[in-house]
């Protein structure tokens, strides 16, 4: 009984989201936050195997994530919606209510494929040279998009918006929230699954010694195969979920800084952390849109007890300080992350018998 | 598990949104007060404050029989698209205003107005020349001239003035709004010289510095004038390397050059070239000169275009809101309302010219375009106005 | 055709010139401390904008030593802008890098650290000094000289031969001096370097030194050659830079110092003669070309990792 308390609280927070979606009770800004601390979720989650599991430096997340994002996106608008760049609809909108998560998978699919571009010279190169082939890789795949003109090149592609509509008038739900939640679920549940199956213990093992691994009979190629491309997929799912949030992609927004927020939550969750991934990853949302709001309040504040001169404003600038600066700090004081290479049930044995974590 | 607590909680701290004064009416300014260009973003938000101290100042703002405060709310865009859109939702549907003016630029704006299209909410493009902008989207407000229109007034110029038979442009190819200037800067300058007349068609990307490799194809072209469609920040970088690389022929440039600090950057090296823009603040007079009177007098310098335009955009917003008639609080619906009046609006005397939308088709205003000079002492001096 | 070709040159040697002064500065602290400093793009920024205050100072926009001529201000600035990002350099090192290499952390987050001081560099300045681009003052009259038809200016010859005595001096002291000898050490083996009687932090001190005050140098020619100084100047050319320099063979400052100048040449070619899109496509194909052929970059040597 006790082992259905997980899936029943999910289940609960689904229904309550999906109300909350439905009525207007959350607005949507407060729904896209909410939306984007999932895909948050995934990516972390998913950058944690290679660079937390595995011990490996992939700077390139964004990179995949752009793959996703695009290849979606296309189809999407493509099967889905009339628009400037395909014309006519392939199937129609009242079919995207259906066909949008193979959409999604598909995104996903081809994301992993392009994780073959890093997985392969993993095979022989580690380090700080696999580190900077994942920068390249993520540069190159920024830099197709930018030269296919036809989808919008540099300027970004549009119109996921109009699917997004098309789904709800289909069935007046709130689909996008849907698709995020029950993304963000699966690949928790995934990578999950995926780390305590035998190729996540061969992962760990290339992490501790490469050579030892492969003496004790651990195909280190195949399972670093497998690792990249079930990241690399993750990271383009995350992305097909990102570009129909937001309804516009532009490949100016998957750089290296975006890699770099990912690598962050990871490295702030703990390397190695399953759930640390997942929590660093929602205080890290939560902190950029708290700090929003809070800065305005200390701007004001400030000037009312004229502690700075009338000209300067304290401005959201200061969130770029504030951010990495507690990173600093944390890393000073507890640099092994949030949770180190704990789970959560390490730290809170109680909750074990809630959930089975160890399989 | 403890993340399903938190976004439960999340949940619930959600709900409690915001409570909405009664007597005030709320803009929203969707403008670059960080990222490439800060200057266009300054711009904007003294031209704003400016506005709001005015009618505050003088009661408020008289819609119906009630008298509203007028409150604007700044929002970041960071000079970037996604920004721009998230900033465009936040204000929309957080921050609950009646319209919203900006974004400023055309990178920002196309995929802005997208969305508050999409979210039935007016928005006033103050500086956004690009066509996609307004482009079937009812909701949607221009307050300057096209890109459509730019172009060929450029080519024209270049033309006429220089005699040039060869042109050379120099753009960003990732922004829209030098991509699209520079393509019917092309097109009207071949229909005039004949095909092939723009020898150098030259690209870079945004945050490039060194444009080396491209100026020396330019120089090396053969053209007699260059065209550069680009923000006062890349300017300077362009002239300077460009005379480096022996390339001694006029530059001209685009209405994006008048905002910001072009000639702090430049200094000696922009001086005697020529650019299109809106307005011309040396030798303005009547309702213009009071506006740069009152602007040079609290911010201690000249307003550029981009704070001439958002004054006029978001006058022309509230003097559309006050003919509307009573508010019903609704926002929906007052939202509505405001947008049939903007689209309904007469004739509304700007410190830029005159504005009003035609009755059927996009929401672009008929305007003139001023050429200017960089004058010896650094300032726009007005040279010649060409209207369509 | 051919007079174009060697103008690209020219201008690829400036640019690569920057490339290769940054990657210097990565391949210093990486050979010694195996640490990816992240933050040294940023390093180079402040440098950028030391050397920007330095000017105005020294040129008198502020008031003081009025009427200073231009090259005799650059001659001040240069030792003045490589001291105090030194200083910088040294700094972060003090505050954020020795603490947690002291407590025996993962590597891996000591170069999140790297990189957040890098952020913090970044939009600190950004916060402080506000958004608005600053304008570096001309120190020496562009003069444009015209051989064969292709074009040189001054300042290109002078960027150009700063970055060729930078790397001579550079590989002098590492190979020459004795403390360029205890870096090596370092690098060779750093639990063995103490007990051999060498001060280990002092040596790396020293290294940060270096690196940073040969950002500093970088950032004060960039801002001669590219007068707008803004303060993400340095996050794409740091990354770039240490792309460079791991191509080039990570640790080695020839290999830095070459790959630096074969980033820049890529870039410039790919540009004359592509549509410039095509930029970052084919260079880093290229990049990955040449890793996939020799994983330890052109200069680097392999170490055999032993059971």
């Amino acid at each position: 009984m006790q082992r259905l308390t997980v899936p029943a609280l999910l289940a609960c927070l689904f229904a309550v989201l999906l109300w909350a979606a439905g009525t207007g009770a959350l607005n949507v800004y407060w729904q896209s936050v909410l939306m984007f601390m999932g895909v948050n979720i995934i990516l972390a989650t998913s950058l944690n195997i290679i660079n937390g599991n595995m011990g490996e430096f992939s700077c390139g997340h964004a990179g995949f994530m752009a793959v996703g994002a695009y290849v979606s996106s296309l189809l999407s608008v493509a099967l889905f919606t009339k628009s400037q760049v395909f014309g006519e609809p392939l199937i129609g909108p009242s079919a995207a209510v259906w066909l949008f998560p193979l959409v999604l998978i598909a995104g996903a699919l081809a994301a992993s494929l392009v994780g073959l571009l890093v997985a392969i010279p993993s095979f022989k190169t580690r380090g700080d040279y696999l580190a900077i082939i994942t920068i390249a890789a993520a540069y190159i795949v920024k830099s197709t998009i930018e030269n296919i003109g036809a989808i919008g090149g540099a300027r970004g592609f549009m119109g996921m918006s109009a699917v997004m509509s098309a789904m709800n008038e289909t069935i007046n739900l709130p689909w996008i929230m849907i698709w995020v939640f029950v993304g963000t679920v699966f690949s928790v549940w995934l990578i999950r699954r995926f780390i305590y199956s035998t190729f996540g213990k061969g992962v760990d093992a290339i992490c501790q010694d490469e050579i030892a691994a492969e003496i004790m009979s651990v195909n280190t190629d195949r399972v670093k195969l497998v690792a990249f491309m079930v990241s690399c997929g993750l990271a383009g799912l995350a992305g097909g979920l990102f570009a129909h949030i937001l309804g516009y992609v532009n490949p100016g927004t998957f750089t290296i800084l975006k890699s770099t927020e990912i690598m962050v939550m990871v490295y702030l969750g703990g390397m190695g952390s399953l759930s640390g991934s997942v929590l660093a990853a929602i205080l890290m949302t939560l902190l950029i849109e708290y700090l929003r709001d809070a800065f305005g309040f200390l701007n004001t504040f400030l000037h009312y007890i004229s502690v700075i001169p009338d000209s300067y404003e304290v401005t959201q600038v200061w969130k770029w300080v504030v951010i990495p600066l507690l990173l600093v700090l944390l890393m000073q004081f507890r640099p092994e992350g949030i949770m180190g290479r704990r789970e959560l049930a390490d730290v809170f044995p109680g909750l074990r018998k809630f959930y089975k974590f160890k399989g | 598990m403890k993340r399903s607590w938190l976004i439960a909680l999340f949940c619930v701290l959600g709900l409690a949104s915001p409570v909405r004064a009664a007597d005030t009416v709320k803009l929203g300014f969707n403008i670059p007060l960080t990222g490439d260009i800060p200057d266009v973003g300054e711009s904007s938000k003294n031209a704003a404050e400016m506005l709001k101290k005015k009618i505050n100042d003088a009661g408020g703002l008289k819609v119906g029989d009630k008298t509203y405060k007028v409150e604007f709310i700044y929002e970041d865009n960071e000079s970037k698209a996604e920004s721009a859109l998230s900033a465009t939702r936040k204000l929309i549907t957080q921050d609950g205003v009646i319209g919203m003016v900006g974004p400023q630029s055309s990178k920002q704006a196309v995929p802005a107005a997208e969305a508050a299209n999409e979210l039935k909410t007016p928005m006033m493009a103050p500086w956004s020349t690009n066509p996609n902008t307004t482009k079937a989207r009812p909701y949607v407000f221009r307050g300057c001239f096209l890109d459509t229109f730019q172009g060929p007034t450029a080519a024209k110029f270049a033309t006429e003035e220089f005699k040039a038979k060869k042109a050379a442009v120099l753009y960003d190819i990732a922004s829209d709004y030098p991509k699209g200037l520079a393509e019917d800067f092309k097109a009207a300058f071949e229909k005039i010289n004949g095909p092939g007349s723009v020898v150098a068609f030259e690209t870079f990307t945004t945050k490039d510095v060194d444009f080396s490799a491209q100026l020396t194809n330019i120089a090396k072209s053969g053209a007699e004038v260059l065209f550069v469609p680009q923000y006062y920040n890349e300017v300077p970088l362009i002239v300077q390397q460009a005379k480096s690389l022996g390339f001694n022929k006029p530059v001209l440039g685009s209405d994006s050059w008048g905002s910001g600090d072009l000639m702090g950057l430049c200094g000696d090296n922009c001086k005697g070239f020529f650019f299109v823009t809106h307005y011309a603040a040396a030798g303005a007079q009547g309702k213009t000169k009071e506006f740069i009177d009152e602007y040079t007098k609290l911010y201690k310098k000249t307003p550029d275009d981009v704070a001439a335009l958002t004054w006029d955009g978001a006058n022309l917003m509230l003097a559309a809101l006050q003919s509307a008639g009573p508010l019903s609080g609704d926002l929906a619906k007052d939202r509505e309302a405001l947008m049939k009046a903007m689209a309904g609006i007469k004739k509304f005397e700007g410190i830029t010219g005159n504005m009003s939308y035609p009755a059927t088709g996009d929401h672009d205003p008929i305007k003139c375009a001023v050429v200017v000079k960089i004058d010896d002492a650094g300032k726009f001096a007005f040279y010649k106005s060409v209207c369509p | 055709m051919l007079q174009s070709f060697l103008q690209n040159i020219l201008n690829a040697l400036q640019w690569g010139s920057f490339y290769s002064l940054i990657a210097l500065g990565y391949c210093l602290v990486y050979g010694v401390l195996l640490l990816i400093n992240f933050a040294h793009g940023d390093i180079f920024m402040v440098g950028a904008y030391i050397a920007f205050y330095c000017c105005m100072f020294l040129l008198g926009k502020f008031g003081v030593f009025a009427g200073l001529p231009g090259w005799m201000v650059l001659a001040v600035a240069v030792p003045l802008t490589m001291v105090l990002t030194a200083v910088v350099g040294v700094t972060l090192e003090r505050i954020a890098y020795r603490p947690l290499r002291r407590k025996g952390v993962n590597r891996l987050y000591v170069v999140i650290t790297a990189l957040m001081c890098g952020l913090i560099l970044e939009n600190g300045n950004l916060a402080l000094l506000g958004a608005s681009r600053k304008s570096f003052p001309t120190l020496v009259p562009i003069k444009v000289f015209e051989i064969f038809g292709v074009t040189v200016t001054n300042i290109k010859l002078m960027v150009i031969g700063v970055a060729i005595l930078s790397f001579l001096l550079l590989h002098f002291i590492v190979t020459r001096t004795k403390i360029g000898m205890a870096m090596r050490a370092i690098s060779y083996d750093r639990f063995a370097v103490p007990l051999m009687g060498i001060p280990a932090d002092t040596v790396i001190v020293f290294t940060f030194v270096l690196g940073s005050g040969f950002a500093g140098l970088a950032g004060l020619f960039f801002a001669m050659t590219y007068p707008v100084i803004d303060p993400y100047m340095g996050a794409l050319i740091g990354w770039k830079a240490f792309i460079a320099a791991v191509v080039g063979g990570i640790g080695s400052i020839a290999g830095a110092f070459a790959g630096g100048f074969l980033l820049g040449f890529v870039e410039i070619m790919v540009v004359a003669f592509f549509p410039s899109t095509y930029r970052d496509l084919i260079a880093f194909s290229i990049l990955l070309l040449i890793l996939s052929i020799r994983p330890t970059g052109l200069f680097g040597v392999a170490r055999r990792t032993k059971i």
